[in-house]
């Protein structure tokens, strides 16, 4: 077991590996480069070459990866280009920030979809199963900067029960915080629900027509024990897989609801470098955000590994 | 319960009153069937699949799978109604006075806890006993029923215990409660004779030393012998005849209850065969192969001449299958030869020639699985004649009809789809596409194995016409003795990867006999009550 689990990291560090070339050569190949795009177009030929062996752009592509990954590995990210700030200290709070929506969207929407889905294939077919299936797509189904503006007409403009802008600063109290982004955690709440919701419905739904199951009502069990005892455990691999692939949605995909109610996050952060053509922050944003998706993964895929008494204990 | 009572005991525990199953779409799947069954006696269930024999043993314990429910009748335990009975009433009789015992220990122990855990639950949540007595009572179970090393049994994972060890661990859950009634459903289909015959002598043992009823559900008559007192046959859900075990074997009074004891009886007997050609269509020599690091045929030589049938016995894990895989090229073949009329065939599936492929077919064991559900009869009948042979499609067309009679389907099946079909039905149609290319040699992968009893004998019959007809040679692997007694010229027995004892089949069923070969012959239930005593008895001695 412990060969599996160590194959899965490995094969984890080597996809984080393949991902920030992938990153530097798609940075590599747009039009121009940082020199040009800095100086603008009125800049000599001059002026840009000096500019470019100044950043050292003039030497070999596979150089200046190497300089970069091996920074990144330390945490050093190197400077923005337009501002000469360093990255990695502009980037820390706005990742927290996106962190903190992350987890506390997590918070609401992994109890709630891992709840109703179970909720939904034991009355499967009843009101509360169509009723959470219905709602859940449609929540999913709607443009996530529909439903923000939707929520910020809601609950701010008509009922001015929240804020309208989801504005954070370092020393903000918790409760605070909290009651801030409140809207924003609720819209990816509902954008993740569906899909965790849908499948823990479906795995529990597949493990409750097992011979097992039928068997442990025929011990007399109750009817929770039955679900809770014998159906979730079973259940529990694919569930994981699927929170840990919303969880890294959270983190990734929050560009657009960051716009939305001018959260300073890392999505805004990234939007920004783009903007700007400031590749180096571009860069490192790409970076973090291969990093969340395959740490998540990863760690899905060894708890699988450990729920699982087939690869935990081999004959 | 009173341990020890006599079996002459008249109290009555079990009594079912004319109890009527249907499926949601009104089919009748349980036609006012009544039963009674007294403290410590067993009433064998026996017929064919569909007869309904399981859904009444369900019904016994009030519960109906999806897609059914009890529309009738009633369900007596001990003078209680449980039909009566609310939902949270019938789950406390479940277990703790009537336990199930499913055919499938493997799919029945849920795989993500420990076996003792699994065991021990029933009499912790009913409240009968603490987790410590039921404990020390499981273990008392594990030893009765030969488990190895009990103390520990207990500690390991379903998936870490062989299947007839998990058998024996679902009979002590289902005694965990010391249940008044025990509903046993195929306890032993699933397992090979050599295991059958032990989990049976421990069923009957446990049985007879707690005195509990039960109900026996088997299709095999001889199985059914050993452990009942009373026989009742079941066809289409209703009653056939009802009586003492040695009547209902010795002299049964319905045309239905004599054309299974005589099918079954048919199967102890040898068949004689006429002579065959010598020339060997096939002739595999020294072959070795190799799963990874898994030496699946060691070192195995076979031949079969022309319109001759030769069986591969043996139990699961044998190698037969392997051996197929091998010759079909599926298997990579690591040394030896393989010659296919006197020519060598390449190892590799990829790497022979298209006749190569023709010439040699495959039935499979699950004719479901076998053919896909989206063609229609005659597609997937005529497509090996269009790939082999190229005819236009009238030719295909009229050559599908004539496979179709001679597989005896009607010509009309052609257009519908595999779905709509029975299971031996469904078995022709897989022998029907074999033919179709025309082969020398068809390897038949437990063909009959899935199928009913009387339905596994008239395709057995159609594949002995087919090869009388035709020569085609068959490689026939098995693991029902019976079969191999009526169809095959010579017998091939494996064991481990390798064929342990090889000759003409009248030679291989009789003495002097390799010892495993013995062993496999004498596990063989046999239509006689006293049977599996003296096979124990010898074996004892022995």
């Amino acid at each position: 077991m412990a060969r599996t689990i160590a194959i899965r990291v490995v094969l984890g560090l080597l996809t984080l590996l393949g991902v920030s070339i992938l990153i530097f050569a798609a940075t590599e190949i747009l039009p121009g480069d940082v020199a040009t795009a800095v100086l603008g177009q009125g800049a000599t030929p001059d002026t840009v070459r000096v500019f470019r062996e100044e950043l050292g752009l003039d030497r070999p592509a596979y150089i200046r990866y190497l300089e970069w990954l091996g920074g990144a590995v330390q945490g050093d990210f190197g400077v923005a280009l337009t501002n000469k700030r360093d990255i990695v200290k502009t980037m820390s709070p706005k990742l927290f920030n996106t962190l903190f929506l992350a987890g506390y969207a997590a918070l609401i929407a992994v109890p709630l979809a891992v709840g109703l889905g179970i909720l939904a294939a034991i009355k499967e077919g009843k009101w509360i199963d169509r009723t959470a299936n219905i709602v859940s797509l449609a929540a999913i189904s709607m443009p996530e900067f529909f439903l923000g503006y939707l929520f910020i007409f809601f609950f701010a403009v008509q009922n001015r029960w929240f804020p309208s802008l989801a504005t954070v600063y370092s020393s903000m109290p918790l409760d605070k915080r909290i009651y801030v982004v409140a809207m924003p955690a609720v819209c990816l709440t509902l954008l993740v629900t569906a899909h965790m919701l849908r499948m823990t419905r479906s795995s529990v739904l597949a493990i409750m027509s097992q011979p097992y199951i039928e068997m442990a009502f025929l011990k007399g069990l109750s009817r929770a024990r039955v679900i809770f005892v014998h159906a979730l455990p079973n259940a529990a691999g694919p569930i994981i897989t699927v929170v840990a692939l919303n969880l890294a949605y959270l983190i990734v995909g929050v560009v657009v609801i960051e716009s939305v109610f001018v959260y300073p996050g890392i999505g805004q952060f990234m939007v920004d470098g783009v903007s700007k053509r400031d590749l180096p922050v571009v860069q490192a944003c790409g970076l973090v955000f291969a990093a969340a998706f395959v740490i998540l993964n990863t760690v899905a895929d060894v708890l699988s590994i450990l729920v699982n008494p087939r690869l935990r204990k081999p004959r | 319960m009173a341990e020890g009572a006599s079996k002459a005991t008249t109290d009555q525990v079990l009594k079912i009153t004319d109890l009527r199953i249907e499926s949601i779409h009104g089919l009748v799947l349980v036609d006012n069937v009544s039963l009674e069954l007294k403290r410590g006696e067993v009433l064998g269930l026996i017929g064919e699949s569909g007869a309904g024999k399981s859904t009444i043993g369900l019904g016994a314990m009030a519960y109906s799978r999806g897609g059914c429910r009890i529309t009738g009748g009633k369900v007596e335990i001990d003078g209680v109604s449980i039909r009566d009975l609310s939902a949270e009433g019938r789950r406390e009789m479940r277990g703790r006075r009537i336990a199930y015992i499913a055919q499938s220990a493997a799919a029945s122990f849920n795989p993500a806890h420990k076996i003792i855990d699994q065991v021990i639950e029933m009499p912790v949540k009913h409240g009968i006993m603490s987790k410590t007595e039921a404990k020390a009572w499981a273990l008392e179970l594990f030893r009765a029923l030969d488990l190895p090393k009990p103390e520990i049994f207990g500690e390991r994972y379903p998936h870490q215990v062989s299947g007839g060890q998990l058998q024996r661990a679902m009979t002590a859950m289902a005694m965990s409660c010391r249940p008044d009634i025990m509903v046993f459903d195929e306890p032993t289909t699933a397992l090979d004779v050599t295991t059958q015959i032990e989990v049976l002598a421990l069923i009957k043992k446990l049985i007879h030393e707690y005195n509990t009823a039960a109900l026996y559900i088997t299709h095999d008559l001889a199985v059914v012998a050993q452990v009942s007192d009373r026989i009742m046959v079941l066809r289409h859900g209703k009653m056939v005849e009802l009586g003492d075990t040695k009547q209902i074997l010795g002299a049964p009074r319905t045309d239905y209850a004599r054309a299974l004891v005589s099918e079954r009886k048919e199967a102890d007997h040898l068949s004689q065969l006429p002579k065959v050609d010598t020339a060997h269509v096939l002739e595999v020599t020294n072959a070795v192969g190799v799963y990874e690091t898994f030496v699946a045929v060691n070192n195995v030589s076979i031949h079969v001449a022309k319109s001759e049938t030769v069986a591969v016995v043996g139990e699961s894990g044998s190698g037969k299958s392997s051996l197929a895989r091998l010759i079909l090229g599926l298997l990579p073949r690591r040394s030896g030869s393989v010659k296919f009329n006197g020519k060598e065939l390449p190892p590799a599936l990829k790497e022979r020639s298209k006749d190569d492929l023709r010439r040699i077919q495959f039935i499979y064991q699950q004719p479901d699985v076998a053919l896909n559900p989206r063609q229609t009869i005659a597609e997937i009948i005529g497509r090996p004649v269009q790939l082999y042979f190229g005819r236009s499609p009238a030719e295909v067309k009229r050559r599908v009809a004539e496979l179709l009679v001679e597989v005896g389907l009607p010509e009309d099946y052609a257009g519908r789809l595999s779905t709509a079909l029975s299971g031996g039905q469904k078995q022709r149609v897989s022998i029907a596409r074999a033919l179709a290319a025309e082969p020398d040699l068809i390897i038949c992968d437990e063909p009959t194995s899935a199928l009913d009893q009387l339905v596994a004998d008239g395709v057995l019959k159609l594949l002995k016409k087919l090869q009388d007809e035709l020569g085609v040679a068959y490689l026939f692997i098995t693991h029902d003795l019976g079969i191999v007694r009526r169809i095959a010229h010579r017998t091939a027995v494996m064991l481990k990867g390798e064929i342990v004892a090889q000759g003409p089949t009248a030679q291989i069923f009789n003495p002097p006999f390799h010892p495993y070969t013995e062993r496999l012959i004498s596990s063989v239930p046999e239509m006689r009550t006293e049977w599996l005593d003296e096979v124990l008895a010898k074996r004892r001695v022995g």
